[in-house]
């Protein structure tokens, strides 16, 4: 942070400012010429708060996109079908047993074991041919989405999160003041807060995993240098098959999640295949904390175009793309 | 080929194989002796989608960079056909005449395919896929939810071919013998293009672009040219595309036929231009025909298979699999997979699905 400061000043600067304007809008009272200028605080504050919870269902997508990635060369286009499979099964799990968080345990499981086969099964066939098996996942995503739409129909699926989940939370956020003096603040619901909660917590778990144990050493090794990881004697397909079942698993339970908080039908593999490829692509292929900031980028873009300018929300996302490739083709944090 | 014909470019009369002239004799006979469906659904129908897998083809095989955006750009064109000239949905519309909006569209989709190149070059081998993957899905977004100029969900009807020289060219048979004037018309000049100067080095610099950039080649500029080429020959398929169905909406662009560019492409084989059309003609029997042996619904889970299969147990596609059964009858051995071809041989020409190493 130190470094950053001392190396960057100027950016510093532009950044502190930022987040101090930032604040202030969030936490002021806003004068009329803003409300005149840009709407009603209301909007402003739920499409902020919608744009990173949407930020951090991405990022529970995508960092397992990248983290199978930065291992294996393998770009799993399948990765949005996982997504959706995952609430697939969740929905029928907790339909079952009337438990939403057994649901969300089955969905990671389940999709995890599927991950895990597609990487004994299918890719460890071709390993370092990275085009063929983007080929072949292409492929699989083609049969997936068609299989379930035979199972389970084109109907929108709505999950009924626990009873505690439900509801809407005050934020200590005035929105406006009224005339009697009494300030409103703005409600939003508990649900979509707690996607947010989820999702810090397993880019904290993700970090944790990956710099604080043994078997985390193993990874990072192996995305710097998979032939020396196995000349060293670690068991390297052990290692890939794990990191694609965290890989598809997260996708999964990003299926429950996202299921919950949106719905989910057919369709949904490609909206989140897309987000995960910009995310990706944004934040750099590999690197999961290029996830965070990149989905959190994403998130933000896709909310505002829909609120600010909604016939033209995709170009917002699309020019942040474009932008990144343009100055960093490598993305923000990736290597290389 | 022969080392000497690669180079100068020509060839005589006289070494064309008799199959081949079969080919162009059935290809232009072709009409007369089937039905309006077949003529117009079937024939018309594989030779344009044959006509943008082959620019994609173009890209893949020769200059190593496999564009997913490839039916993006064609639909582009489609989109501008219907904005510029006339549609029935009172949306746009501006009723400019065909002789300027087919060129004003191709020319558009052309420059359009060269900004995607442009900004899918800098990055190499993977990621061209991921990011012409993530355009082609982002114009679908867009074009579903722009109204004011694309009409969002409905997209656009009504759109009719001219009526020039006194033929309308829906009718299945001009339309036929338009289709394949233009297809054969980019084989001709793909094959041509591959054997040029130009195309030599976009081999060359799929191959190894570093040997190539130190040589003094401006790689960059290569791909973006070849991006460019590839977006006129998608641009105009595109417009065939639009004037065929009458109407483009965003399923017209949407994932799925995205993908279905790909699937054409690698089924018939990225080695030679005459792949794309092979995998044409295979997927349109088989969206046609398929529903007589299974329910139509599962129509998708036949091409996931069908592609499945062919990039599983032979990359180089239909074309390869007959080049290695042929040289299997004539040699009566196995022959190594991913060599066969006595026609298209050069190891290099390989292609698509031999990595382009970052």
């Amino acid at each position: 942070m130190r470094q950053f400061v001392e190396r960057h000043t100027f950016w510093a600067i532009v950044l502190l400012v930022a987040i101090g304007i930032l604040l202030w809008l969030i936490f002021s009272v806003w004068p009329e010429w803003l409300i005149d200028a840009i709407g009603r605080k209301k909007t402003f504050v739920s499409t902020l708060l919608n744009g990173v919870t949407l930020g951090g269902l991405y990022f529970l997508v995508a960092s397992g996109f990248t983290l199978v990635f930065g291992l294996m060369r393998n770009v799993n286009l399948a990765h949005g079908s996982m997504y959706l499979l995952g609430g697939y099964i969740g929905y029928e799990v907790a339909e079952l047993t009337g438990s939403w968080f057994f649901g969300l345990a089955v969905a990671f499981g389940a999709v995890a074991l599927t991950g895990v086969l597609l990487q004994v099964l299918v890719f460890r066939r071709m390993e370092g041919d990275d085009l063929r098996q983007t080929l072949v996942t292409i492929g699989i995503s083609i049969i997936a989405a068609d299989l379930m739409l035979a199972v389970w129909t084109g109907t929108t699926y709505q999950f009924q999160p626990p009873e505690w989940l439900f509801g809407a939370a005050e934020l200590p956020v005035i929105s406006v003041v009224k005339s009697s003096g009494d300030p409103v603040y703005i409600m939003y619901p508990i649900y979509r807060l707690s996607v947010l909660v989820a999702a810090v917590a397993v880019g904290i778990g993700l970090w944790l995993f990956l710099n604080r144990t043994r078997v985390g050493m193993m990874i990072r090794a192996g995305v710097n240098d998979r032939e020396m990881l196995a000349a060293s004697g670690v068991n390297v397909q052990l290692v890939f098959a794990l990191v694609f079942a965290i890989g598809a698993g997260l996708a999964g339970f990003a299926g429950v999640v996202g299921g919950t908080a949106l719905s989910i039908a057919p369709g949904e593999d490609i909206r989140y295949l897309l987000a995960s490829l910009i995310v990706v692509i944004v934040g750099g292929l590999g690197s999961v904390p290029g996830a965070a900031i990149g989905a959190l980028l994403i998130g933000l873009a896709e909310q505002f175009g829909l609120a600010y300018f909604p016939t033209y929300g995709v170009v917002l996302t699309f020019l942040i793309m474009v932008v990144t490739l343009a100055v960093r083709p490598q993305g923000l944090m990736g290597g290389r | 080929m022969d080392s000497r014909q690669l180079f100068s470019g020509g060839f005589s009369l006289s070494d064309i194989h008799p199959a081949k002239l079969a080919l162009v004799v059935f290809l232009i006979a072709y009409p007369a002796f089937t039905s309006d469906f077949f003529t117009y659904q079937i024939g018309a129908y594989s030779l344009i989608l044959g006509t943008i897998a082959l620019s994609l083809m173009m890209l893949a095989g020769y200059g190593g960079m496999v564009s997913l955006a490839q039916m993006t750009v064609a639909g582009l064109a489609g989109y501008l056909v219907a904005i510029l000239g006339d549609n029935s949905m009172d949306v746009m519309g501006l009723g400019w005449p065909w002789w300027m909006t087919a060129p004003v569209a191709i020319l558009s989709a052309a420059l359009f395919s060269a900004f995607i190149g442009a900004i899918s070059v800098r990055t190499e081998g993977i990621y061209t896929i991921m990011i012409t993957l993530a355009i082609g899905v982002a114009f679908f977004y867009f074009v579903r939810q722009n109204y004011p100029v694309f009409n969002g969900f409905t997209g656009f009807a009504g759109i009719e071919p001219p009526t020039v020289l006194g033929v309308y060219w829906r009718d299945p048979v001009p339309f036929y013998y338009l289709t394949l004037f233009i297809a054969a018309g980019f084989f001709f000049a793909v094959l041509y293009a591959s054997r040029s100067t130009f195309g030599l080095s976009l081999q060359a610099i799929r191959d190894n672009p570093r040997r190539m950039r130190a040589l003094g080649y401006d790689v960059t500029l290569h791909r973006i040219a070849a991006y460019f080429m590839s977006g006129v020959i998608a641009g105009t398929a595109g417009v065939l595309m639009v004037w065929f169905n009458g109407r483009i909406s965003p399923g017209s662009v949407g994932v799925d036929v995205v993908i279905d560019i790909l699937v054409i492409a690698v089924v018939g084989g990225m080695r030679h231009p005459i792949g794309p059309f092979l995998g044409a003609i295979a997927f349109v029997l088989l969206e046609n025909f398929a529903i007589d042996l299974i329910d139509r619904e599962r129509f998708n889970t036949v091409i996931g298979v069908a592609f499945l299969l062919i990039v599983l147990f032979s990359p180089d596609g239909l074309l390869g699999l007959w080049n290695r059964t042929r040289e299997k009858i004539r040699f009566g051995r196995k022959v190594r997979p991913g060599y066969g071809g006595t026609k298209t041989n050069d190891r290099h020409a390989a292609g698509s699905l031999e990595e382009t190493k970052p």
